[in-house]
């Protein structure tokens, strides 16, 4: 369950984020929709404490997230390029994360076999830094570094940005079954209207900062979402 | 077409992240290549008289003559290492309606202006208006420096085409040092054939000719060969270079730190800009040896504290500087990982406690100058290991500037903000000026002892030291986060 309440974010006099209040339940899997400067990414980094809002606070499974630090044990998370390390291979690269979330080189291992199919052979095994590799690449990595450990709590900014067609769709097939027992909790924002209504059972849109609609995903979502976008 | 690019140059020049930089750095550069051209401009003026004065039986022309060939050579080697033609800025106009000859002859014109041209000339210009002013012939001076531009414009275009080649480089370095060997062992005059050369083109003016034609045959060479090459995959691209791993499970012996120090020896191994740390160690621990050997140092024992302190403490130095500055590419992923601030610093802590202890045994042939410097050298080692990693890691805690590690070393301070600075002061001087004090209020012993115990404290306190430090980390966090984001 994440909670928050009253959460605002203000640059000298612009109000780029304030929501009232808004409760994830666990195991719920969330899309956040917005146009560009509508708040998202700003809401995800409060929930990853990366950014201090102006007024209220954010809970994480009852953790405040500025408070203590150990909803980290449980949250995997990837907002853009530069939670990457460029200068590690990709092996390297998950070895470390693996390291910081209790795996041992085994462990990694034994979790890298299901995704061998969306690396494609251009990840593993390459001899290639991650600073090398293709925008699309580097995203399938940090996606995959999110999912770690067995995160209770999973954060992706944009997560089908940038990736190839048979990732997206191997993705959302991932990421529904991540909630399906009701144990995980899946956030995500995207500019892909078809992509959330399919992942997400429930959407919020931003607009500058604040909710406008909050919809648990039905047949008409997507029609509901295109039209508000087009008006 | 021209003046697009020139105004796209203007800007790229003054929006460039150097223009952001303190005023007190931009002071510093600007003195430094004012020192530049001011040695040359000095050098053209008096060389003359100088060599005038040292061989007063030769014709100082002719002897600068037998030397330019080795010049030329010398600056060609300088060329290869320094400067890269500048293809990367086409990249974003290679699909605008612009004809690739355009482009081509742009980029190549560019270079023509760049500062490694423009830096000869502050010796060749006055060195020929002082032989004019000598009484030398006008036209054949003239016709010298002519050529003297028009060859420096050679090797310019001459760099670019065995740029790409490392045995056209390794080729030079054997003319040059194979050329100064014939001539000192008079087995075959180099210099004599350049002097014929180019004293040559100062009594016929005509053969002026023969340096222009060379610049234009490299000029229309480099063009086809680049024209041909403006493609993504070719000249406009990027080098990747392949990764190489090495074993570092050895680490695993520092445990929950052991993840962090394998980070910072791939940061340091494998980014230029971390790299460039690796040298200096090697000067800091030589740096010893430019003191101790002169007898007027022997007196100032004040001195030994602070050369102990620079080369056993060379890497804390720099590497301890620029923490967490280091890691301000992912800073944000770090924070938002599953570990406790105090492994993060503490495998900073270790490593930088590796490197002096490493240091002083490395250092400890310092012996041979006499047991009072060893000595000096394990209490200032002690000090840097208890007092110096808690004030620069303490220190990190107020870093603020983005360090880009794929950017070249060589003068690059970025990252370097007024705390850099300042840190050096206690980091050095402080110990140097308890040290100096000691031993002259009380004895060397003393003061020995005095360095000793401070250090001690430092190690004893550690924890809580390092308790008060992760505070002010742990404050200081949205601010570095925010600060690292900024990307230029």
């Amino acid at each position: 369950m994440i909670t928050s309440t009253h959460i605002s974010k203000t640059y000298g006099n612009t109000q780029v984020l304030n929501i009232e209040d808004l409760k994830i339940p666990k195991g719920q899997s969330f899309g956040l929709v917005g146009n560009n400067g509508a708040g998202k990414t700003t809401f995800f980094n409060m929930l990853l404490d990366l950014i201090r809002p102006s007024t209220g606070e954010i809970t994480n499974h009852d953790i405040a997230v500025n408070k203590s630090e150990k909803w980290k044990t449980f949250t995997g998370s990837f907002i853009d390029e530069s939670f990457l390390i460029g200068y590690l291979t990709p092996e390297e690269y998950f070895y470390f994360i693996g390291d910081l979330r209790g795996m041992n080189t085994a462990d990694v291992d034994a979790f890298l076999q299901p995704f061998e199919e969306i690396f494609n052979e251009e990840i593993l095994g390459k001899k290639k830094f991650l600073r090398d590799l293709s925008k699309g690449n580097q995203k399938k990595a940090g996606i995959v570094a999110a999912l770690m450990g067995n995160p209770q709590v999973i954060v992706l900014d944009e997560p089908f940005a940038n990736l190839d067609p048979t990732t997206q769709i191997r993705l959302k097939k991932m990421l529904k079954s991540l909630t399906e027992d009701r144990e995980v909790t899946v956030l995500i924002s995207s500019h892909d209207l078809s992509h959330v209504t399919e992942v997400c059972e429930r959407i919020v849109v931003l607009e500058k900062g604040i909710v406008v609609k909050d919809i648990n995903t039905s047949e008409e979502t997507l029609t509901e979402l295109e039209s508000y976008f087009s008006a | 077409m021209i003046r697009h690019f020139l105004r796209l140059e203007w800007k790229q020049y003054f929006r460039s992240s150097y223009w952001q930089k303190g005023i007190a750095l931009k002071i510093i550069m600007g003195f430094f290549a004012l020192y530049m051209l001011l040695t040359f401009l000095a050098m053209g003026f008096f060389s003359f008289r100088a060599l005038k004065k040292f061989f007063p039986e030769s014709d100082p022309l002719q002897i600068v003559n037998s030397y330019l060939i080795f010049v030329i050579v010398a600056d060609l080697i300088f060329r290869y290492m320094m400067q890269k033609m500048p293809v990367m800025n086409i990249k974003p106009l290679l699909i605008l309606p612009i004809q690739k000859s355009k482009l081509v002859h742009y980029v190549l014109g560019k270079s023509a202006f760049s500062f490694f041209n423009v830096m000869g000339l502050f010796f060749y210009i006055p060195f020929s208006v002082v032989l004019i002013g000598e009484g030398y012939d006008a036209n054949g001076v003239l016709a010298w420096l002519f050529s003297m531009i028009l060859i420096i414009q050679a090797t310019n275009f001459l760099n670019f085409l065995i740029n790409k080649n490392n045995k056209a480089f390794w080729t030079l370095v054997v003319v040059l040092l194979g050329g100064f060997a014939l001539k000192y062992f008079n087995l075959f005059d180099l210099g004599a054939m350049s002097q014929t050369l180019f004293d040559g083109v100062v009594s016929n003016p005509i053969m002026t000719i023969i340096p222009l034609g060379i610049l234009l045959l490299l000029y229309r060479v480099n063009y086809s060969q680049l024209k041909s090459q403006v493609y993504l995959d070719a000249a406009v691209s990027v080098k990747t270079k392949e990764a190489s791993t090495a074993d570092l499970s050895w680490t695993k012996r520092f445990g929950d730190v052991a993840p962090f120090i394998q980070l910072d020896l791939k940061l340091l191994w494998r980014n230029k800009r971390a790299k460039s740390t690796l040298p200096v160690l090697a000067l800091g621990l030589l740096y010893g040896l430019f003191f101790y050997p002169q007898p007027m140092y022997k007196d100032m024992v004040f001195m030994y504290a602070f050369i102990g302190i620079f080369s056993t403490g060379a890497f804390l130095i720099n590497f301890g500087q620029f923490i967490p500055a280091w890691d301000s590419g992912y800073y944000s992923m770090l924070m938002s990982q599953n570990f406790k601030y105090r492994q993060y610093l503490r495998s900073k802590f270790t490593l930088m406690t590796i490197s002096v202890v490493l240091l002083f045994v490395l250092g400890i042939p310092y012996v041979y100058f006499g047991w009072k410097i060893l000595i000096t050298h394990f209490a200032a080692a002690i000090y840097n290991v208890g007092v110096n990693t808690h004030v620069i890691l303490y220190g990190g805690a107020f870093n603020r500037k983005r360090i880009n590690l794929e950017e070249r070393a060589a003068f690059n301070l970025q990252g370097t903000g007024a705390v850099q600075w300042l840190i050096g002061i206690p980091l050095m001087a402080l110990p140097m000026g308890i040290f100096g004090l000691f031993n002259w209020l009380v004895n060397f012993e003393t003061a020995i002892a005095v360095l000793i115990g401070l250090g001690t404290i430092g190690i004893v306190f550690h924890q809580k030291i390092m308790t008060v430090i992760i505070r002010k980390y742990a404050a200081s966090k949205y601010k570095m986060i925010h600060a690292f984001n900024q990307t230029t």
